[in-house]
């Protein structure tokens, strides 16, 4: 149990700073750039308190909005992800998800990218509608969410890949 | 009463989740008010201390090119003093008045950014430097923004790139005046509007701040006239500007204070009551 504590504060340390310091700089095309540290929220432990775990995600997201000065864009969108994640786990794992068996790193690879790629568009979406707050430009904001959430996605899967223990 | 505590219990998640996301709804309004944002900032110990660390590294990359740039503005201010025609008949200066409107602080900037709407800057002066709100920042090309939050050793800065600023400038050649505002299309270009349909416009015509408010002195440059068009209702132009400043990359900077800027304003304000 202390070792999963240990294992998930040590990620929320890392993804924090990778992201404030190293991939808010890549501005990939000018204005693209991937938000990983929302790996948090998509691999945190299915047995969770979810009091505990929105809550988490809550601050996660206010972390990233104070080295960021976006306000509060970050907190929101993550705390939304962290609401509706149970949900999107039932819509893309289905059975294995309700029988409690489930683990990251032996699920079909056609149902992780769903699930990843549910969270990152909603993410996204309610991250740049927050930062443009301008219904006007719903274009940027829809042209925003599609290319970023790309890299997004790609860039988590990979990660997973990289880092997932062998067994 | 037991219902309710019932229904608070079964449903805690989303109305904890209710709770946080009207918070964070807070802070963004804030944050999209001009300076509004007192709590989420990154003028504070923590977030202050990590930029600064790693700019510490960050400095030693750019060395050379910032030489480049600080050796550049020296040989201009060099050549404004060498070309001084008649230092010898100066008026009488009255010794009582000191005569300087304006004070210069030399500061290095710690975070940058570009890509978002609204975007901030952090730079390593603060309130124990006695920078306050409201002093214009500038770089040696051109005006970089305007001073938001303190803390006692940082400051954020609204930079020209952000939606929520407006600054007023004018065309340096005729001196018509407008406002500056950011499309956020592109971090190389600024909007200048509300210039009347009767202004002569080239490309290529020098814009500068006009000095019409208390933050920035007159004529610091801005940009070059790169495009320009006549908006919907066909009374004022929005011409395109290309900003003199490079905005991805800035180190040193320097804080304007204007010195009469609580005079004037309180001026301003008792005529407006």
């Amino acid at each position: 149990m202390n070792s999963i504590i240990f294992t998930h504060t040590f990620r929320f340390i890392i993804l924090v700073l990778l992201q404030v310091l190293v991939l808010n700089h890549i501005n990939f095309l000018g204005y693209l750039n991937p938000y990983l540290y929302i790996l948090f929220i998509l691999l945190y432990p299915l047995k969770n308190n979810r009091v505990v775990f929105i809550f988490l995600s809550f601050l996660l997201g206010l972390t990233i909005d104070l080295f960021l000065d976006s306000g509060g864009v970050n907190a929101a969108a993550s705390v939304t992800i962290a609401y509706l994640r149970p949900y999107v786990l039932k819509f893309s794992f289905g059975a294995v998800y309700d029988h409690q068996t489930m683990k990251f790193g032996n699920v079909e690879f056609g149902s992780k990218l769903t699930y990843f790629t549910i969270l990152t568009v909603i993410h996204h979406f309610i991250l740049f509608s927050l930062e443009i707050f301008n219904v006007s430009k719903i274009i940027l904001i829809l042209q925003n969410t599609l290319f970023s959430s790309i890299f997004t996605i790609i860039l988590c899967i990979l990660t997973t890949i990289i880092f997932s223990r062998r067994n | 009463m037991q219902q309710i505590i019932n229904f608070i219990i079964r449903n805690k998640a989303f109305l904890l989740y209710l709770l946080l996301f009207s918070i964070a709804m807070v802070f963004t309004i804030q944050s999209h008010s001009y300076h509004k944002s007192k709590f989420i900032n990154s003028a504070n110990f923590l977030t202050g201390g990590i930029y600064k660390s790693v700019n510490d590294i960050n400095e030693y990359v750019n060395l050379k090119t910032q030489n480049e740039i600080l050796q550049e503005e020296n040989s201009n201010l060099k050549s404004i003093l060498f070309n001084q025609t008649d230092t010898i008949n100066k008026t009488f200066i009255d010794s009582s008045y000191s005569g300087i409107f304006y004070k210069f602080y030399p500061a290095i900037v710690f975070k940058n950014s570009y890509s978002l709407s609204n975007n901030v800057l952090l730079i390593n002066k603060g309130k124990k430097d006695s920078i306050r709100q409201d002093f214009g920042v500038i770089s040696s090309k051109g005006i970089v923004g305007i001073i938001d939050n303190t803390s006692n050793k940082y400051a954020t800065v609204i930079s020209i790139l952000n939606t929520t600023s407006r600054i007023s400038a004018k065309l340096k050649k005729s001196n018509h005046f407008g406002s500056l505002v950011w499309n956020t299309k592109s971090p190389e270009f600024i909007q200048l509007t509300e210039i009347p349909k009767i202004a002569p416009l080239t490309k290529g015509d020098t814009v500068v701040t006009s000095g019409r408010s208390t933050i920035f002195p007159k004529n610091i440059p801005i940009g070059i006239i790169d495009s320009y068009q006549l908006d919907a209702a066909e009374n004022f132009y929005t011409i395109h500007v290309k900003l003199f400043n490079d905005m991805t990359s800035i180190e040193h900077v320097y804080i304007i204070e204007n010195k009469d800027a609580e005079e004037l304003n309180t001026l301003i304000n008792n005529t407006n009551e």
